[in-house]
């Protein structure tokens, strides 16, 4: 069944742990500013449109699109790192936007650069962790990343109110600090990490960018069809998952206690994702990924529930954002060793990029769906309604992916 | 490059990085407490809180009263103005009552609504899900509205929405006005991406006037609070705040439509139907107050100061010219009477 014991033998590689500090420190620069944006929209631009929302859709179109286009060119070219980098890079130049932009159209140009940038570096920066790990610790390695990643998200509001504490109309200086953060990660990745191939064939590795015309890749290469039914699994699910954004609602909705701590919400989920990331990881190499990947959707079934239960307070509220947070644990990462797991390595960011767009895109038919139901039927019902179809859709994807569960890795 | 080159080089870039930034941050801070250490640059008045008719309002002058709710004689708004002690972001009065909307900040920020006595003392207050936008009472002090937005963590989660409320203080109950039937020409809008702000009251208590938008169109609507509902009266209006005689509404009015908003003052008269736009060269964000039935109230941002702003005046008919009527304040409020 496993390939090499239990899979917690071999370490994380220092590799990983690097990524995953550039993406902290990336989280940090990018969640300062999006916990604030809002103020500061509000507050000094004077902005009270709500025109922002509907560009949404459209951005995660895009973002989708940039995803795909991205895993492939790092596939083809055989430079991960650096199609990471300018992802990254991207984002760090549009810090230094926001610095400069005044006006709602500034703004939304600024935010669209940042949100490419993070479509761009999302799969070749997975590829790099997955050609860094091994294949029996993969569950453990995108954890580790994960955690470190979530880490950033939730220092980077802190950081973000701490400074307005203490200067209340200090936005540029949270603008200022944000860029830093994003710089020190863009540094530390483009100094530290190598590049990787993940093709990992050293007598036909030559340095890509002297010969880009003898790629390794085929879009063949992603017709595993285990990688199919990993796909069409992660759809048909995302097809059920709601945004956050829309459970913190219903919470808020049910009491004062969700309602004064509106803002924070958030900072629940990501306490319990960045506790759980790593020890799911482990579990998840030890007992199966695909299972580990079901259970969490458990736990999202499970926070529905209790989102639609006709009672409040504290303790649910509680309890809803920890199984958020479980849900987040046991499949961000895994979806990506998953996928990894189920692409050859020449393939591998192009799949882990198919897998992940599979999954937003889905999850943005989701909450559509979700929003319109809400406002048909009320909240309450649109919730059960989709807690029903996610407890049917679960064990339909259960046996899906069964089979690839037992299958060994390939290593 | 060697390892022990690439740690040199990347611990000077991140020193570098390290230190401007701190160097920055640093500097903001000292400006900022050499501004809050400094005299109001305003005139303040002293001595007993303001009574009789007065504007109240939200004192944007940088010092130590900055976000204060502050008044000044209707009748003489260049006076020094009366700070009080109160915080808020957004403020509306009337003789018996205060609302208050404010951010509290601190490592957790979260915002409330807050009513006040005409006394000063706090009669009751309740929790906000965003930053607050908008809020009124009604002439009669019964009805309370506050807009605040619902801010999710990112700007992926919800993006931008707005609540919007209505408090009947005297039968205690609250109603978010999202859930109202709302109707466009007949047809139900059942829309996901609705949203409702800008509250204003008739003298009924029953009847008011807010904005409502679905698919990037935003329309006027009148609404109904004993039968949940809200009917669009007319398209591309924001904000609408009724005239004292009832019968003219005050709105935002985008005269450039398309991500980069222009918005101009225009004036409504429920029964004729005609609209007048206001002259005035700024975007004017703002829910309109009005002084009397002849001229309306409204905050702009100073150009030259971030954060601080002026209350304008401009003649409700559109013959004159705007003028600073209170200078570093916004969310200006008239109370008439007491």
């Amino acid at each position: 069944m496993r390939p090499q014991g239990p899979g917690t033998g071999a370490k994380v590689s220092s590799i990983v742990i690097t990524l995953g500090i550039v993406s902290m420190l990336t989280d940090i620069s990018s969640e300062s500013v999006s916990a604030i944006l809002p103020l500061y929209i509000t507050g000094v631009i004077g902005l009270s449109t709500i025109a922002y929302g509907f560009l949404d859709g459209i951005y995660q179109g895009i973002s989708a699109f940039v995803r795909i286009a991205a895993g492939w060119a790092s596939d083809r070219g055989g430079q991960p790192k650096w199609v990471a980098f300018f992802g990254y890079g991207l984002s760090a130049i549009a810090r230094v936007g926001l610095l400069f932009a005044s006006g709602f159209a500034a703004l939304t140009a600024v935010i669209t650069v940042d949100r490419l940038g993070k479509g761009i570096r999302t799969a070749p920066r997975d590829a790099l962790i997955s050609a860094s790990s091994d294949a029996g610790n993969l569950g453990r390695s995108f954890g580790t990343h994960r955690m470190l990643d979530t880490v950033g998200a939730a220092l980077g509001p802190l950081l973000a109110f701490v400074i307005l504490f203490l200067i209340p109309d200090g936005y540029s200086t949270v603008f200022v600090v944000s860029l830093a953060f994003a710089l020190l990660g863009v540094a530390l990745l483009g100094i530290v990490v190598p590049n990787i191939r993940p093709a990992e064939r050293p007598a036909e590795t030559q340095p890509a960018e002297t010969q880009p015309a003898a790629p390794r890749f085929r879009w063949k290469q992603l017709t595993d069809p285990r990688l199919r039914r990993l796909l069409v699994a992660a759809g048909l699910l995302g097809l059920f998952t709601i945004g956050d954004g829309f459970i913190y609602l219903l919470l808020q909705t049910r009491g004062a206690f969700a309602t004064q701590w509106f803002p924070l919400l958030y900072v629940g989920t990501n306490l319990t994702f960045l506790a759980l990331a790593i020890p799911f990881g482990r579990l998840a190499d030890r007992v199966g990924r695909a299972r580990i990947f079901v259970v969490g959707h458990l736990a999202l079934l499970a926070a529905y529930v209790v989102a639609a239960l006709p009672v409040n307070g504290a303790p649910l509220t509680i309890a809803c954002l920890l199984l958020l947070g479980v849900f987040y644990a046991a499949t961000d990462g895994i979806l990506a060793a998953l996928a990894s797991q189920f692409t050859p390595p020449e393939a591998r960011a192009t799949g882990i990029a198919a897998a992940q767009t599979v999954v937003a895109l889905s999850r943005l038919v989701a909450s559509t769906t979700f929003g319109l139901l809400w406002f048909l039927y009320g909240s309450q019902a649109a919730v059960i309604g989709v807690a029903v179809a996610l407890a049917i859709v679960i064990p339909v994807v259960a046996v899906l992916l069964r089979g690839p569960a037992r299958v060994r890795d390939d290593a | 490059m060697t390892g022990r080159s690439r740690w040199w080089l990347l611990s000077a870039i991140a020193a570098l990085v390290v230190t401007a930034a701190t160097v920055f941050g640093v500097g903001e801070w000292r400006s900022y407490q050499a501004l809050q250490a400094a005299p109001s640059s305003v005139d303040v008045a002293t001595g007993p809180s303001l009574s009789g008719p007065r504007v109240i309002f939200r004192n944007t002058a940088v010092g130590d009263d900055y976000g204060r709710v502050a008044a000044v004689p209707l009748d003489d708004p260049g006076a020094p103005r009366a700070v009080s002690d109160l915080e808020c972001d957004r403020v509306d009065a009337t003789s018996e009552r205060t609302v208050c909307l404010r951010t509290v900040r601190g490592v957790i920020t979260t915002f409330e609504a807050t009513v006040y006595r005409a006394d000063g003392t706090h009669e009751s207050s309740w929790p906000l899900p965003g930053i607050p936008s908008r809020t009124r009472l009604s002439e009669s002090s019964r009805l309370v509205a506050t807009t605040a937005f619902v801010t999710g963590h990112s700007y992926v989660a919800v993006g931008f929405s707005t609540e919007t409320v209505v408090t009947d203080t005297v039968a205690g109950t609250s109603a978010n006005i999202q859930e109202f039937e709302f109707t466009v020409d007949g047809r139900r809008v059942t829309s996901p991406d609705r949203n409702m702000w800008g509250v204003t009251f008739a003298a009924d208590d029953n009847t008011f006037f807010a904005t409502a938008t679905s698919g990037g169109r935003t329309w006027l609507v009148e609404g109904d609070l004993a039968a949940r509902t809200l009917v669009a009266i007319k398209e591309g209006a924001e904000c609408p705040s009724l005239s004292p005689d009832g019968s003219r509404l005050a709105y935002k009015k985008d005269l450039d439509p398309g991500a980069d908003a222009r918005w101009a003052i225009a004036v409504f008269d429920l029964a004729t139907g005609d609209e007048i736009v206001l002259p005035g060269d700024q975007s004017i964000d703002d829910q309109v107050e009005w002084l009397d039935d002849g001229t309306v109230l409204y905050g702009l941002p100073r150009i030259d100061a971030v954060g601080d702003n002026d209350i304008w005046a401009v003649a409700a008919n559109g013959t004159s010219d705007p003028v600073v009527f209170i200078e570093r304040a916004m969310s200006p409020a008239v109370v008439r009477e007491g």
